[in-house]
C-alpha cells in the first residue's frame, strides 16, 4: 500500500496548518487515547497522565514531531522513521493494536480542529498515511 | 455487560439531542465507503459510488446512513441492554446480510469523526470516550448473535 500523488499532496498541505498547532494537537491526541483506550496507559506507568501534565505535553509534541518527519519524507517514510521503528521493535514493544487506536485519536483531533479541511478525501488520505506510518513502526517486530 | 455511568449517559444524550440524524448518518456511511472502499462490497445496488462526490451525493447512501443512525437513537434509549435491543438486527446481519462485524467498528469510528467535524471543541476527549464506549458496545451487540 502506498500513497497516490493526490494523497501525498493532501497530507503535505494539511500538515502546514497542523504544524502551527503541533503541541496542542499532540497533547489532545494523547488525552483522547488515554480517555478512550485506558489500556494504552499501561505503557506509561512512569508518567503523570493527568490533563495538563508537562509529561503529557512533552510526549504529545514528540509524537507529532515524528509524524511531521514522516510527512517531510513522505516519499520514503521507512527511511525517515528507521530509528523510531527499531526503538518500538526492540525497546518499547507497544502492541501493534495501539497504533490503530492512536491513529484514530489523531484523526478525531484533526477533524475537531480543522472541520472544513477534513473532507472525506482528506480523511481517507490521512487514514492511509497513518496506516503506512504504523506499518513502518511495526515492521521490525518479528 | 457494558455499564454506562450516569455522566456517560448524560454526555451521550446531550450531544444526541443536537444531532441531525439524516446529515450525520449519511456522512458517516459515505466516509466509510470512501475511506475503506472495500466496504462498498455490500452496496452493489446503490448505483454510482465512483468518487468522493458521487458517494457523498448518492441518495441511497444518505437514506441508508440515516436508517443506520436512527437505530443508534434506539440504542441510546436502551443503553443498559444493548445486546437485547440489537438481537434481531444481529441475526439479520449474520444470516441474511453476511456482514463481517469488523465493519461495525469501522462505521462506529466514522460516526465519531463526523461528530468531531460537526461539534468541534464540544467533542472533548471525555465526550469522545462516552461515545466511543457506545459505538464499541453497539458493534459488540450487533456481533453477539453471530454463529
Amino acid at each position: 500500500m502506498s500513497l497516490t500523488r493526490a494523497e501525498r499532496t493532501i497530507v503535505v498541505s494539511m500538515w502546514s496548518k497542523i504544524s502551527t498547532q503541533a503541541d496542542v494537537i499532540g497533547t489532545e491526541t494523547l488525552e483522547r487515547l488515554f480517555s478512550c483506550y485506558p489500556q494504552a496507559k499501561t505503557y506509561f506507568p512512569h508518567f503523570d497522565l493527568h490533563s495538563g501534565s508537562a509529561q503529557l505535553r512533552a510526549h504529545g509534541s514528540k509524537v507529532v514531531a515524528a509524524v511531521g518527519d514522516a510527512v517531510k519524507s513522505i516519499d520514503n517514510v521507512a527511511s525517515a522513521l528507521s530509528k523510531l521503528s527499531e526503538l518500538h521493535a526492540y525497546v518499547l514493544r507497544v502492541d501493534p493494536v495501539n497504533f490503530k487506536f492512536l491513529s484514530h485519536c489523531l484523526l478525531v483531533t484533526l477533524a475537531s480542529h480543522f472541520p472544513a479541511d477534513f473532507t472525506a478525501d482528506a480523511h481517507a488520505a490521512w487514514d492511509k498515511f497513518l496506516s503506512l506510518v504504523s506499518g513502518v513502526l511495526t515492521e521490525k517486530y518479528r | 455487560m457494558v455499564h454506562f455511568t450516569t455522566e456517560e449517559k448524560a454526555a451521550v444524550a446531550s450531544l444526541w439531542a443536537k444531532v441531525n440524524v439524516e446529515v450525520v448518518g449519511g456522512e458517516s456511511l459515505a466516509r466509510l465507503l470512501i475511506v475503506y472502499p472495500w466496504t462498498q462490497r455490500f452496496f452493489d445496488s446503490f448505483g454510482n459510488l465512483c468518487s468522493e462526490s458521487a458517494i457523498m451525493g448518492n441518495p441511497k447512501v444518505k437514506a441508508h446512513g440515516s436508517k443506520v443512525l436512527n437505530s443508534f437513537g434506539n440504542a441510546i434509549k436502551h443503553m443498559d441492554d444493548l445486546k437485547g435491543t440489537f438481537a434481531d438486527l444481529s441475526e439479520l446481519h449474520c444470516d441474511k446480510l453476511h456482514v463481517d462485524p469488523e465493519n461495525f467498528r469501522l462505521l462506529g469510528n466514522m460516526i465519531l469523526i463526523v461528530l468531531a467535524t460537526h461539534f468541534s471543541k464540544e467533542f472533548t476527549p471525555q465526550m469522545q470516550a462516552a461515545w466511543q464506549k457506545l459505538t464499541n458496545a453497539v458493534a459488540n451487540a450487533l456481533a453477539h448473535k453471530y454463529h
